[in-house]
Order: structure tokens, then sequence, then C-alpha cells
């Protein structure tokens, strides 16, 4: 009964086109030397060479790969002390409520994080920059690393670490020789992820960057909001090809960490 | 729990207590304040010492026609781009699960990759194909089905289109979870019995998959709710969505007391779905 129908092709045909078609026209377009987008105008790199000589968005690249370094980083601890809390310390009381916490900058829409953060900046007086969209990243990117890390932690054996512990280890040791070994692809993967999304993001950098903060996505999405220009669609394909390294890596660490030892 | 066990929960736990829990009360707070010109730009809650909330913020809510239509699109658009999601999601998962074993987790990867390609140019690039002198009206003129462009771009066709694209691989994959747990001695058996395959699938396949279905359902349409940049490009000025509302009140009128209660309401209203949602996971988890 395994018949792959025409049906069954069709519906994988269109939902794969569908899906790849119009990110594939943005970047066929970018290499376009006609100024309309509707237009061929032969091969031309022209559009990378305004981008390359525009101060405002190579800043705003910079900002945007600074924040994403940070938040990352912060996201990959946070979100990994959080899932060692969730499963090494038992039923501790408060753990739902504790789990539902950590995860709800995942379920809850971003403009309603956004709102938040920023109201508890402006009450405590603290300026708004590149500090405070790295804090707001590493909150939201914490709860994605947090599922990562935990699935993995979830799968492990807790018999390795105690039998380190038989053989003379003390419990830092242990942890430090045997479970971050195992961890190790699981935090790449979770840090990758954060700053995916730490790139990725317009709405949250949006209400918390500052007038000298401006990220890469705010920059585009200003310039989007004005009309689609060639320009956009060569960020895009750079944007694109920078995502897509970024998740392939992820995604082979990560079920490299699933399918490891155990 | 030993002092230094207690130390893991520490770190995340005053992390989450500053970033989460505080900002979700400081809206909470505000938005039963007043907007005034001054900083910052909100009444305080206690005046001369006695309480000053006051709830005009949410009778207005409740009142005014910009607001109640803002909630009706929200909740018609991500509705109808969920129901789009789901259709799409099962005619996919279930041409998934019948590709050859080893061809699987190809496809559920190409599926998956376009979601992780900025979500901001995956917008864009339906700009560039709905607008008046964009491809598909090109297209259409250049093949002769039309004589004027149709008008796809900055309206709720736009929004529903740009919702279902974006959110479809996370319809998916739910689905195909649920579709891949199933024997395939299921339909053979209704098949037997006389059901045609599409029949087999309606009255078998579906119903055992509905955990699944409804999960995705869930997943796609909770930040679909509260989505601003797909209506904001893709959508009207008769389109638009409470998470645009939200935008508006705070950046254009600074009125943050209504936009404060705009997100209590938003978050009151995607409760009892992130709860359900929850609910099914955890029950997944369990099984």
């Amino acid at each position: 009964m395994n018949r792959f129908s025409p049906l069954n092709l069709a519906a994988l045909g269109f939902g794969l086109a569908f899906l790849y078609l119009p990110i594939l026209l943005v970047v066929v377009f970018s290499f376009n030397a006609s100024k309309l987008v509707t237009v061929w105008g032969g091969f031309s790199l022209h559009w990378y060479g305004v981008l390359f000589s525009s101060p405002a968005y190579l800043e705003a690249a910079w900002h945007s790969l600074q924040i994403g370094a940070v938040a990352a980083t912060l996201a990959t601890l946070l979100g990994t002390l959080g899932a060692l809390a969730l499963t090494r310390l038992g039923r501790f009381p408060g753990r739902q409520v504790f789990a539902g916490l950590m995860l709800a900058p995942m379920v809850l829409p971003e403009v309603i994080l956004g709102v938040a953060t920023l109201l508890l900046f402006v009450s405590l007086d603290i300026e708004r920059g590149l500090a405070t969209v790295m804090i707001v990243h590493a909150t939201f990117g914490a709860a994605f690393v947090l599922v990562i890390v935990q699935a993995k932690l979830v799968g492990l054996d807790p018999d390795l670490e105690a039998a380190a512990r038989d053989l003379g280890a003390g419990p830092v040791q242990a942890f430090m020789l045997v479970t971050v070994p195992a961890l190790t692809p699981a935090l790449a993967a979770g840090w990758l992820l954060a700053f995916t999304l730490s790139l990725d993001d317009v709405v949250l950098a949006s209400f918390v960057n500052g007038p000298g903060a401006t990220t890469l996505p705010v920059r585009v999405y200003s310039a989007v909001r004005l009309g689609i220009s060639p320009e956009i669609n060569a960020i895009s394909t750079l944007l694109i090809a920078l995502v897509s390294v970024f998740v392939i890596a992820a995604s082979l660490l990560y079920k490299r960490s699933l399918t490891g030892r155990r | 729990m030993t002092p230094r066990r207690l130390g893991l929960l520490a770190l995340p736990l005053l992390w989450t207590a500053v970033f989460v829990v505080v900002p979700l009360l400081l809206i909470l707070k505000i938005s039963f304040a007043e907007a005034q010109l001054a900083q910052p730009p909100f009444t305080p809650l206690f005046r001369d010492g006695a309480l000053a909330a006051q709830m005009g913020n949410y009778s207005l809510l409740l009142e005014d026609a910009l607001y109640l239509r803002a909630l009706g699109n929200s909740l018609l658009f991500a509705g109808l781009a969920t129901l789009c999601c789901l259709v799409l999601g099962l005619a996919i998962a279930r041409a998934v699960t019948r590709a050859p074993k080893g061809w699987q987790p190809l496809l559920l990867t190409l599926i998956i990759l376009p979601f992780w390609t900025s979500f901001l140019i995956r917008v864009y690039a339906w700009i560039a194909l709905l607008k008046p002198e964009g491809l598909i009206n090109a297209a259409l003129l250049g093949l002769g089905i039309i004589d004027t462009p149709l008008v796809l771009v900055n309206t709720g066709f736009g929004v529903v289109l740009g919702m279902t694209y974006s959110y479809l691989p996370f319809a998916i994959l739910p689905i195909y979870a649920s579709l891949a747990g199933q024997s395939p001695k299921l339909t053979e058996a209704a098949i037997d019995l006389g059901a045609t395959p599409m029949k087999a699938f309606w009255l078998v396949t579906v119903p055992l998959a509905r955990p699944g279905i409804l999960a995705a359902g869930l997943m796609v349409f909770i930040p679909m709710v509260g989505e601003f940049v797909i209506p904001d490009l893709l959508g009207g000025s008769a389109t638009v969505m409470l998470g645009q509302t939200l935008w508006t009140e705070f950046f254009s009128n600074r009125d943050w007391p209504m936009a404060s209660a705009l997100a209590v309401l938003l978050t009151l209203l995607l409760l009892v779905p992130a709860m359900t949602l929850q609910r099914l996971e955890l029950g997944r988890a369990a099984r």
C-alpha cells in the first residue's frame, strides 16, 4: 500500500514550489541589471556594489552581528541552566511555573514582549542601545535553547555520570568530563539557533533599540515599507546565504547530538 | 536540594523574573493609567496616597469600532490562514508519509529550511510577486488572462496568503508526526472493507491524527493573531490587526496605557489556546 500516487506527487511539488519560488525569485532578481523588478536586464553585480558602498547598511550589519553574538551566548547560558534545573532538580515546587515562564517568550506575540521590555527599560531609566536589544534577544533565544538542550538531557543516561562518580570523580568533575562533552553539539546548535533568531528579528529590536543601534532587519524593514528596490534583493540574498549556512550547521550539529553516543 | 543545585536555578530564575515577569506586570499596571504629556507619558497608579486606577482604556477597547474591527480582523485572518495551513499541511504531510522511506528526512528538511531563511525577506518576496506591476500580474497580463492588474497586495487576501506561507512549515511538522505514527494497516483494513482510499483517509486517518492537527492549528493560530510584520507589509488600511493597532498606539499616538491595555487583551485572548496547546504537548510527552 506504499503507492506514491500522482496526487501525492502533485501535493509535494506544489508545496515545495510554493515554499521556494518566492525566495528563488528574490535571489535571481538580485543579479538583475535593470532597476525594474519585473524586467530582466541581464546579469549584474551592480546592486551588491551599491550595498557595500552604503555606510547605513554596513553599520546596521555590524550592529546585528554584535547583538547576535552576545545575545546568543547569553541565551545559551540561560537556556542551558534552565534545562539543567528542569531535568536535574526533580519535582521542585513551582517547576511548572518556572518552565512556563522560561518558555513564555516563545509563545507570546513579539509585540507584547517588545512593549513589555521597553516599559521596563523606561521605568528603570535605562538608555536604549545595543545592550537593550541584546537583553531582549537573549530572553527570546533562551526559550529555544532550553527546548533543544532539554531534549538532549532527557535522552542522556544519568548512570554515566554516576559511573564517573563511582570511579572517583567529584560531582563537578563528573559533570565537566561526562555531561558537558555529550552536550556540546546541542549547545552549539542552540547558540546558532539563538544567533539566527536575533539576526532575523524586526519587532523586538524596533521597540528596544536606540537611535544609534539600528539593526540590519530594522533597516531593511524601513526600506521595504517605502517600496521594493533592487538593493533589498541583494541584501536579502546575502542574508539568505548567511542564515542558510548557520541553519545547516545547526541542524547537522543537532542531528549529531541526538544520534551521537548515548 | 543542596545549595549548589539551587545555584542552577538562580540565574535563569532571576533573569526571567526581571525580564519577563516584571515587564508583564508593568504592562498590566500601565494599562490602568491614563496617557499624559509628560515623562513617563502616563499617570501614576497611586496619587495622593490613593489608588488612581481607571478602566477607561478597557471600556474604550470594547466600545470603539476601530479596536473591535482590529480584533475581528485578527481573528478572521488568523482563522482563515490557519485553515489554509491545515488543508495544505495535511495534503503535504500525507504526501511525505507516502514517499519512499529513504526520502522522508530529506523532504522534511526541505520543508523546514525556508522557515529559517529570514522571515522579513520571505514576506518581502511576496510584495514583489503580488503588487500591481509585480510578477503575477505581469504574467497574467502577458498571457492575456486579465486586462487590468488584479489588486492583490494591501488586501485581506495578501495578509492570509502571507501568513499561510510564513507559517506552513509549522503546521506540516506536527501533522506529519501524527500521520507517521499511524499503522498503514488501519487504512488498508478500511479499504479491504470497501472504502475508497479517499474515504479511508477522511474516516480513519484524519480522526486518528486529530491531536496532531489540533496542535498544528494552535501552533500557527497563536502567533498569527499577534502578527505585526505581515499585515503591515501585505495588508492595507482596511486589514489592520491587533498587533498593528498596538504598534500605532505606542509609536504614533504615544498612548502607552492604551497600547498596554491592548497587550493585556491580546494575552488574555491567547491564554486559552496556549494552555490547550501546552496540555496537548504534555499529553503527547506522557504517551
